[in-house]
């Protein structure tokens, strides 16, 4: 055994040991959306129970495990960062805090924040003092994100905010959102974008919800009308925005592409579905011969999909590169969507209820994830944008 | 379990490919089949891949092998894959000798495994008897008394049946499911060479009462159905690896057509519609590079998990190669079916491959099976 996998084996031990001793029984569960934990001034914990577990988790600084201690982290490498989650996903662990902050913005602040930036912010996220919103798609500006016009005007000592974003997130209910603003009209579209950080209680502020095919109202409309916002709320250089945007979504893909093996809200799986909804002959074979080779061919494409993920990692660590992670996006949301039709199938009509007694909670959830399963190949750049990303950035294709 | 290489495996990879680019380009499978050469593969290019160690990379070292592991052979295979090149590598040294590892005695080993392992001997395992892989379907049978067995049926689609100087044939007999080796030149059995699609080299088989020393039956009275499998799984990761060398080599020729050829006074790599398929095809190739290195690493790691994903591994290589080489004939117009672009080879040769060892409702079927519905 190497030197370096004793000492991964150590630790993974030490991480048994220490969410054996402090993850309580209740947050070794799958969550649904009421349990999930977001943090900001509006959140509440949705019981004692998950106070006392994310409580524990910022104290330990696994809420962030590989950032900064000064910043609440725990300053771990990526290999013991994924040790913490793998064993959380042993057990059922529940995700303690969730957030834009702590997945997108966070690590954007530390490679292109300033010292003052990141001592205000980084440190609220991880206490869970503040909920983020991402503020950069407008009704005119989506897969061409770059064509935004939602306008900051430079004064002295602050900018002036004016115009729209939408599809934002919670923003109804979030304190800050990180926005992407057009602060120059010269030149390429891409060189007159900046990154301001705004409060969302600033005066000029506020938010429209939108209904969704789900039936939750998960997004806003945000407007901004004459909003004051501090010069020193730039993030990196003015006109220079998108490097910080493009960082910034690299993590939101990863993020994204490990939504299918890696569920923070873990529903019933097509298979758990299938013992439950459909009948098997005496030698244990599913008697529908067509949903059953439809299960398999989704079981197989998640095996190979987790073992991709699992390729990435090594490669990572191993310093070679490799077109695996530019494809992974496109692959798990569409994986995704394949699994909530599947779901569907194999439960037939008692997987279509609205609402009402009639239904199981888990069933209605299924239903409402697979509403949502649509999304995720919209959001974050959808399936087509990635496929022409594959082609320019892997495949070298010539552009028209 | 690794899934990148090590800087050996990388060295092996890197030396695969430039000797078989060199010595055995498509151009060569190209003559074989033009010659109608009777052999169906360059017996002086064996030499030179069995004097590298080609033949022995995965075997003990007990047995005159490099113990070098599957994942280091796989390297080896996936260029062959890219060259399409016709050797008794796949049949013989990887299948044959693996069937001998898991279903053979000691002596048997001894015997057999060192001269397989320099390329002195070659052997084919006879399986098959209808014109679906269904290895649970032996119709094939022995007679044994205490000194001979007697061995009838008919075998098809065994890859280099008609060269291999010993043939390895599954029969049912009264110990469960046996495997009898037999030398070419048994009486009684016929072998009649078929020519397939893909130019390569399978055969029928006929035994009429082939009688041979029970001491030819693998593994003296054990039942051989287990190693057998086990043998077989093998075979299938190997063949993956074979075939996602293929993959990546007609697709990679694919792209490069793509920025070459000129439509609409643009290069038709420009347009979407091109664009999109060539890139959902890179994102399939992704992950079955990450489920061939997984089976192969499990072999050398966690033979627990080698059913699963042999079955996870010939499955999806099976489909891939079936949409990259759709995709690449189409993607080259007219001249994509022409027998003068190589592209028609690496198309036709996907299809044998795909039907070896598993179709992909055989595999999928087993991966249910082997899941628990
Ligand atoms: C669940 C979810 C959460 C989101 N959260 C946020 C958020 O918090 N903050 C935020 O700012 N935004 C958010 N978004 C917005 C998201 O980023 C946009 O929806 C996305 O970028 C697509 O833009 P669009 O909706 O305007 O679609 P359009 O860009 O108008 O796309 C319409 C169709 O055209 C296709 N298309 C567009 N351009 C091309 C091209 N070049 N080649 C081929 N096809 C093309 C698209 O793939 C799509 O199929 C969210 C979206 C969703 C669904």
């Amino acid at each position: 055994m190497t030197h370096s996998s004793a000492t991964a084996d150590a630790f993974r031990q030490e991480v048994r040991d220490w969410l054996e001793e402090n993850c309580p029984q209740s947050q070794r569960q799958p969550a649904v959306a009421a349990d999930q934990f977001w943090g900001g001034r509006s959140g509440s914990f949705p019981s004692e129970d998950a106070r006392l577990w994310y409580e524990r988790m910022r104290d330990k600084g696994w809420v962030a495990p590989e950032w900064p201690r000064e910043y609440g982290g725990a300053a771990l490498d990526a290999q013991q960062a994924r040790i913490i989650k793998q064993e959380m996903k042993r057990i059922n662990a529940r995700t303690p805090l969730y957030g834009l902050g702590l997945w997108m913005l966070g690590p954007a602040l530390l490679e292109y924040g300033n010292t003052s930036q990141k001592e205000q912010h980084l440190p609220a996220i991880v206490k869970a003092e503040t909920r983020w919103a991402q503020g950069y798609s407008e009704p005119g500006a989506g897969s061409d994100l770059a064509s935004l016009q939602c306008r900051a005007e430079e004064h002295d000592d602050h900018f002036l905010v004016n115009g729209s974003k939408i599809w934002t997130t919670a923003a109804d209910r979030c304190d800050w959102i990180f926005c992407l603003v057009r602060t120059s009209t010269e030149g390429k579209k891409q060189e007159g974008i900046s990154f301001l950080l705004i409060d969302m209680h600033s005066p000029g502020v506020s938010t429209t919800p939108i209904e969704l095919i789900s039936g939750e109202s998960e997004f806003c409309q945000t407007f901004f009308d004459n909003v004051k916002v501090p010069r020193e709320n730039l993030v990196g250089e003015l006109n220079k925005g998108w490097s910080v945007a493009k960082a910034l979504l690299v993590h939101e893909r990863k993020l994204m592409a490990e939504i299918g093996s890696d569920s923070p809200r873990k529903v019933v799986s097509p298979r758990e579905a299938a013992e439950q909804y459909l009948q098997k002959d005496d030698t244990g074979k599913l008697t529908n011969t067509e949903l059953r080779s439809q299960l398999a061919d989704y079981d197989m494409q998640m095996h190979a999909i987790g073992l991709t993920h699992m390729r990435c990692f090594e490669e990572r660590q191993a310093g070679v590169r490799s077109p695996a992670p530019l494809v992974m996006k496109y692959l798990g949301t569409e994986a995704e969507k394949t699994k909530s039709e599947l779901l569907l199938k194999i439960m037939g009509s008692r997987g279509l209820g609205w609402e009402g007694d009639s239904f199981t909670d888990e069933e209605l959830d299924t239903l409402r994830l697979w509403a949502m399963s649509k999304a995720m190949t919209i959001a974050g750049g959808s399936s087509e944008i990635q496929l022409n990303v594959i082609a320019k950035s892997v495949l070298e294709l010539p552009q028209e | 379990m690794p899934l990148v290489l090590n800087e050996e495996q990388r060295l092996l990879r890197d030396t695969s490919r430039e000797f078989l680019q060199r010595s055995a380009p498509v151009a060569a499978l190209r003559a074989l089949r033009d010659e109608r050469n009777s052999l169906g593969y360059q017996a002086d290019l064996w030499a030179e891949m069995a004097e590298m160690g080609w033949a022995c990379v995965t075997l003990p070292e007990a047995y005159g092998g490099l113990d070098f592991g599957f994942l280091g052979l796989g390297c080896v295979l996936e260029e062959t894959g890219r060259t399409l090149t016709a050797s008794p590598l796949f049949a013989s040294a990887v299948l044959g000798s693996n069937t001998i590892l898991f279903a053979g005695t000691e002596s048997q080993k001894e015997h057999y495994l060192p001269r397989i392992a320099t390329g002195e001997l070659t052997v084919a395992l006879a399986l098959d008897e209808s014109h679906h892989h269904a290895p649970a379907d032996t119709g094939c049978t022995a007679q044994c008394n205490d000194e001979h067995a007697v061995i009838s049926g008919r075998k098809v689609f065994v890859a280099d049946g008609h060269s291999a100087e010993l043939l390895l044939v599954v029969a049912e007999d009264q110990y469960g499911l046996g495997i009898y080796a037999i030398p070419e030149n048994t009486p009684g059995l016929l072998r009649e060479r078929t020519v397939m699609v893909d130019s390569r080299n399978a055969a029928n088989l006929t035994l009429n009462a082939v009688t041979v020393p029970l001491s030819q039956r693998l593994g003296g009275t054990e039942d051989c159905a287990a190693a057998l499998e086990q043998a077989l799984d093998r075979g299938r990761l190997a063949l993956s690896a074979e075939m996602l060398g293929l993959v990546e080599e007609v697709f990679e020729r694919t792209v490069a057509y793509l920025k070459e050829r000129e439509q609409f006074g643009a290069l038709i790599g420009s347009f979407q519609a091109l664009q999109h398929r060539a890139a959902q095809l890179q994102a399939e190739i992704e992950l079955c590079r990450s489920v061939v290195m997984q089976g192969l690493s499990a072999i050398d790691d966690a033979p627990e998990q080698v059913p699963l994903t042999a079955s996870l591994a010939k499955a999806r290589l099976n489909d891939l190669a079936e949409w990259a080489t759709n995709e690449a004939v189409q993607m080259h117009g007219g001249i994509g079916v022409t027998d003068e672009l190589e592209i028609g080879f690496f198309l036709k040769r996907a299809r044998v491959s795909m039907q070896m060892l598993g179709d992909t409702a055989f595999h999928r079927d087993r991966y249910a099976t082997l899941s628990g519905y």
